[in-house]
């Protein structure tokens, strides 16, 4: 799916700082499991998508931390963590 | 001898802040422990704090919080594809003192009671992430973060709706999608005199708004609007379910860029800066979907433990963090004058909630998740009472239709026995 207009500038709104690692991961193998698919469509900053050859990709920086993708896809396809202390998004109004 | 604390909390939302508050002021020793940068900083709200239930069990708080606006007005707008029906309620009970709720922004809001916490003496520690919990011979312990491992006579596990903590201690699973939403938000700022023209308003007074139908494309869920002192919380929450089984696929960003440019709430915001997005998962699931409340050195509370409700025309979970924070300190408090902080003394937790609103409100309301997840409700009926309001209205070039006719063809048999199986499910709630 093609990016969604003015996303990107919406995320860059918000105050996230660096974490040493991602703190969500696809688990190797898992590119390709129809249950990541649904990432594309929930999760609420648009970070999944899917290639052309059918695998998913994960772009951790903009994450929300909402939780909604690991409610959709389970932790048998994704690693998930929250970013270490202090790291992360930082809500100035939530 | 090493430390102990009485309590250690994971997480300062509202559910940690509450516990801890209470905990503190009976000067238990209690360590709260938050993953962001200050408490609030991870949260997200609608939102919308009523007050009537937990007035009482905070009475000292309330004077100086940094609410934003008090609510004085409340709507809905049921949306169809072309047109809307919008209800708007006033009265004189929502504009006298003390008012029944108000629109507050979490990061403010949450920092600030962080701070009367910590007054009370409980002690907060930012910036750390608790990564497992401390458990021996089937006993939680404490807790392990950032390498330290700290230890306490009980865990109250307030981190949210994912809450891993309960999960670790196996109080809960993961939990299927059918059991949340997502919501999302952005926060547009408007200069407070518009806001107050627009939406009719003077002084601190607020509007709220829910919108239900097309916003969601037929999804279980809803739009929501709140007004703040200089700006207005603007979103969407849909079920989870829904939204990743598509029919229609629908990217979640898109149906808040779509609600946006409705027009009957691109005016509201019109020019608005927005200055900040957010999401969170909601627990939706109701009282089949709460978690086990108490193990063996462990209390669960707020979204933790699955406290947040939709019941259509409200949308709360708030009020039930504090409370059963609240009622998790309570339970500890007894526990540390018995001196016996076992499972047993400890599920006094349990007994409390289940007297107070929120194990009752959840009883009560035990059939909405049920009676809400209806696709009728999201599509066929907003479009049939916008038609219905549509050809009421119309008046055509020839001669006007009977208004009863107007209306009946629209309410034949094959419709009227859906639509009366439908109320019997609506009934319950």
């Amino acid at each position: 799916m093609s990016e969604i207009l003015g996303l990107k500038a919406k995320l860059g709104l918000d105050v996230f700082k660096h974490d040493k690692e991602p703190h969500i991961k696809i688990k190797p193998g898992m590119e390709k499991d129809p249950r990541l698919k649904r990432a594309v469509l929930v999760c609420p900053a648009g970070l999944y998508e899917e290639k052309e050859d059918g695998r998913v990709e994960l772009t951790i920086d903009g994450c929300l931390e909402c939780g909604t993708c690991r409610i959709a896809c389970g932790t048998e396809v994704l690693e998930w963590y929250y970013p270490s202390g202090g790291a992360g998004v930082q809500f100035r109004f939530g | 001898m090493e430390e102990k604390f009485d309590a250690i909390i994971v997480g300062a939302g509202l559910a940690g802040l509450g516990a801890a508050y209470t905990l503190a002021q009976e000067g238990l020793e209690v360590l709260l422990l938050e993953r962001g940068d200050y408490p609030g900083s991870k949260n997200v709200t609608g939102g919308r704090l009523y007050l009537n239930p937990i007035r009482d069990l905070f009475p000292d708080l309330w004077k100086k919080a940094p609410f934003e606006r008090h609510i004085t007005q409340e709507g809905v707008s049921v949306m169809a594809g072309a047109r809307s029906l919008n209800i708007s309620y006033r009265g004189e009970e929502l504009e006298q003192e003390p008012y029944q709720s108000y629109s507050i922004l979490r990061a403010k809001f949450d920092r600030w009671l962080s701070k009367q916490a910590e007054r009370k003496g409980a002690m907060l520690v930012s910036r750390s992430r608790v990564d497992d919990l401390i458990i021996e011979n089937g006993r939680v312990e404490g807790v392990y973060a950032g390498g330290d491992e700290l230890r306490s006579q009980v865990v109250i596990a307030c981190d949210g709706v994912l809450s891993m903590m309960a999960e670790k201690a196996g109080l809960r699973k993961p939990g299927s999608a059918k059991e949340f939403g997502v919501g999302y938000k952005e926060i547009i700022e408007l200069d407070s005199a518009l806001i107050n023209d627009r939406f009719g308003l003077e002084g601190d007074e607020g509007a709220a708004r829910l919108f239900m139908g097309e916003v969601t494309k037929g999804k279980f869920g809803g739009g929501f609007l709140y007004t703040n002192k200089e700006s207005i919380s603007l979103g969407i929450v849909v079920g989870i379910q829904d939204l990743m089984e598509g029919a229609p696929a629908v990217q979640a960003p898109v149906l808040l860029d779509e609600f946006k440019q409705r027009p009957e709430v691109a005016r509201l915001i019109k020019g608005g800066e927005t200055v900040e997005y957010s999401a969170h998962v909601i627990p939706e699931g109701g009282l089949k979907s709460l978690t086990k409340l108490s193990g063996d050195g462990i209390l669960v509370a707020g979204d933790a433990a699955g406290f947040s409700m939709n019941i259509g025309v409200t949308v709360r979970g708030m009020e039930y963090a504090m409370a059963s924070g609240y009622y998790a300190a309570q339970a500890v408090i007894q526990a540390k004058a018995r001196e016996d902080f076992s499972a047993a003394s400890l599920a006094a937790y349990e007994s409390m909630l289940g007297e107070s609103f929120v194990m009752k409100d959840f009883k009560n309301f035990s059939e909405a998740p049920e009676a809400l997840d209806n696709h009728r409700i999201y599509t066929y009926y907003p479009e049939l009472a916008g038609n219905i309001m549509r050809d009421m209205y119309n008046v055509p070039a020839g001669s006007k239709e009977r208004l009863y006719p107007t209306v009946k063809k629209y309410l034949g048999l094959g419709e009227l026995w859906p639509m009366f199986k439908d109320m019997r499910k609506v009934m319950k709630i």
